[in-house]
């Protein structure tokens, strides 16, 4: 047997793999002398695999381990994200972590771990290698929210996380199997090409699809397989909401494009119409019931939710414009999230969760500055013009246009004002409303501050380059089809 | 029907069966008793299509490791099956209406041509001679060596995060610390007090101090 591994394109993932292992030693060693030791060289081993990756956008595409494994553009931009926003969260979660004396390296090396299987899911060739990506980021995470053992909530949000991942996981490799039994092939670009050459029979690969799809809207929260959500982002700590609200986001868009897009683009017409479904109704619970909510937290899962309605319509148009739109949607996405849950853990301390919505009464008259990066990140949330969040959801509803999915586009617009109501709301509290009882205290580190500022600054500074970033996302999906 | 086919729907149905049976019955400990027949009577098929290695190495973990662990939780832990039983009627309908839908969509699917017998011809025999070890081996550790690694990292944090969600130092407990046995000295247990000679008794003072 004779393939070829080309192992030196799997770089990051194995320098990532063997410092993961290797902080796993530095902690049980060294962690309880040098407490913040693990969280530093975490981070700086997440900075050097980005810069790795990101280096790396611009070359050819080529597989490695037999087809197992792409080393294309996408892969590598998608990567370079998500190490970069697992570094920002495990900076934003030092201080919440050691102020709730749950400061443990495990933290740290699950957070990497899952890193890991978010890239694998980045640069998969193969069903087979999403399906273990997935659950090697799954599997951490349903730690992760478990991770404050002392909390029924916690313990309850990771009980259901991990019910309903598993069955979702089930789905997935069901659906994988009938087109394994179709095709004959695992490998994504084989599929693809089996599919394309054979008369193979639409109905069972519309059966595939159902489970596959199903599976999918499952680990993006789309209504109506979102209910482990809401849960699950208010149970966990603070610090892994954080993790689960930002990252994964690109990682499960990476997912589509592979399963979807890489595999069964042929067919976009049968799962055009269940994106659709997924991504009005998403749009439109999410909105709804997010106005009802007064922990921010669970306000802020169910603005996720309407989030990846809005994601979904950039894929469903299926055109090469619609999923750079989506590309660009969910990097924009995932900043924010990291800038909302970033300030929640800024006024989060010792015995104290900025939890409740009523909590941020008052903010504008105690602490001007982060109630304006407030009002930026709301705004972007909302999509309110000066912000990147407007160009997004410009984009993404442009691209259905586009493809004369008129009504569609309307909705999308119309849900869209619902949600400004809320994310509106949040600005009136902060500006508008005094602070019940005591104001606001921050006591996070200057890193913490500094780096919160330049995330939510980003939101806004980077206008001037908005065409740059644009044309860049369509190059990295035009290298991809082409 | 030669006998090896007659196996194999034989202990086809004893699985369906068993399977059956691991959801029906009442009492956990028979059910985890029918999930080894299940797994036992799996390997069993395994066997018939030439899969002697898995069909082992399923028998050894599931059968022997996997479910005598699970048979002791379920025997130690107090159940309350009226507890687990709620709620049962009342989502039965929807479920079984469910279920209903994707056994008549699993019908329609797989009784098209795609999937029909002759799609999938009997593969030859294999000679004698060989080996599933040795292909098995060599699969994993060429064309599915990224796979394979992915799988022993997935193991690798499961560990992790049952030790970190598991783990704790209870206070009040004793428990000893063989490095610190190892590496203490005499001085640290006896403590040898002089003073100063008076007429009456010499006195020497010897503590000893616990173990943490």
């Amino acid at each position: 047997m004779n393939i070829d591994l080309n192992i030196a394109a799997a770089l990051p993932e194995m320098i990532l793999a063997t410092m993961a292992c290797l902080i796993l030693l530095i902690d049980a060693f060294y962690g309880n002398r040098y407490r913040q030791l693990t969280c530093w060289t975490s981070i700086a081993t997440l900075l050097l695999v980005a810069l790795l990756a990101a280096s790396d956008i611009s070359t050819q595409s080529d597989v490695a381990f037999g087809g197992m494994y792409f080393d294309d553009p996408l892969g590598n931009l998608l990567k370079a994200a998500i190490f970069l926003s697992t570094a920002v969260v495990f900076l934003y979660s030092r201080e919440y972590l050691e102020q709730r004396d749950i400061q443990s390296g495990e933290f740290y090396v699950l957070g990497l771990f899952g890193a890991l299987g978010m890239s694998i899911m980045a640069s998969a060739g193969n069903f087979l290698t999403i399906y273990l990506g997935l659950e090697l980021l799954a599997l951490s995470l349903y730690a992760l929210v478990a991770f404050n053992r002392k909390s029924d909530r916690s313990t309850e949000a990771a009980m259901k996380y991990f019910v309903l991942g598993a069955i979702a996981s089930g789905i997935l490799l069901y659906g994988l199997s009938i087109l394994y039994g179709l095709t004959g092939t695992l490998d994504i670009t084989g599929v693809s090409t089996a599919l394309a050459n054979s008369e193979v029979n639409n109905q069972a690969i519309t059966l595939a699809l159902v489970f596959i799809v199903v599976s999918l809207a499952f680990k993006l929260g789309a209504v109506p397989f979102h209910m482990w959500l809401p849960d699950v982002y208010q149970g966990s700590p603070t610090a892994t909401t954080l993790y689960l609200g930002s990252a994964p986001k690109l990682a499960a868009f990476a997912m589509i494009m592979r399963l979807l897009v890489g595999g069964l683009e042929n067919f976009h017409s049968s799962w055009q119409e269940m994106l659709v479904i997924l991504a009005i109704l998403s749009m439109g619970a999410g909105n709804l019931i997010a106005i009802a909510q007064t922990n921010i937290k669970r306000m802020l899962a169910y603005s996720t939710i309407s989030h990846m309605g809005f994601f979904l319509l950039g894929i469903l148009s299926a055109t090469e414009t619609g999923y750079s739109a989506s590309l660009f949607y969910v990097m924009v996405y995932s900043v924010m999230a990291l800038g909302t849950f970033g300030m929640i853990l800024l006024f989060s301390r010792r015995g104290f969760e900025a939890e409740e919505l009523s909590d941020f009464k008052g903010l504008g008259q105690h602490h001007p500055w982060y109630a304006f990066l407030m009002l930026l990140l709301m705004f972007s949330m909302a999509g309110v013009p000066p912000t990147v969040g407007f160009y997004a959801k410009l984009s993404v509803i442009r691209s259905v246009l586009q493809v004369e999915l008129v009504w569609v586009a309307v909705v999308a617009v119309l849900f869209a004002v619902v949600g400004a109501f809320y994310y509106l709301r949040v600005i009136k509290l902060v500006y508008f409303d005094h602070a019940e009882g005591e104001a606001l205290i921050v006591e996070s580190p200057v890193a913490n501050k500094v780096m919160l500022s330049i995330n939510v600054l980003a939101l806004i500074v980077v206008l001037p380059w908005m065409g740059e970033i644009i044309s860049f996302c369509t190059e990295v999906i035009t290298s991809l089809a082409g | 029907m030669d006998f090896a086919q007659l196996a194999l729907y034989f202990y086809g149905t004893v699985l369906v069966a068993s399977a059956v049976a691991v959801v029906t019955l009442r009492n956990p400990v028979r059910s985890a008793l029918f999930l080894i027949l299940a797994f036992f009577s799996a390997a069993c098929v395994w066997i018939t299509l030439e899969a002697e290695f898995l069909a082992i190495v399923l028998v050894l973990v599931y059968v022997g490791a996997v479910m005598v662990l699970f048979l002791f939780i379920v025997m130690m832990l107090d159940i309350n099956l009226d507890r687990l039983r709620e709620g049962f009627t009342r989502y039965l309908p929807i479920g079984f209406l469910v279920a209903l839908v994707m056994v008549v969509e699993m019908i329609l699917v797989f009784s098209t041509d795609e999937f029909s017998v002759e799609q999938f011809p009997r593969p030859d025999p294999h000679l004698s001679d060989y080996s599933n070890v040795r292909e098995l081996g060599s699969l994993l550790y060429t064309t599915y060596v990224l796979p394979f690694e992915l799988a022993a990292l997935i193991l690798l944090v499961a560990i992790i995060a049952a030790i970190s969600l598991t783990h704790r130092r209870r206070s009040g407990t004793l428990h000893q610390n063989p490095a610190d046995q190892v590496k203490v000295k005499s001085s640290d247990r006896l403590r040898v007090v002089k003073m100063a000679a008076s007429p009456q008794v010499e006195q020497t003072e010897i503590t000893h101090e616990e173990e943490r």
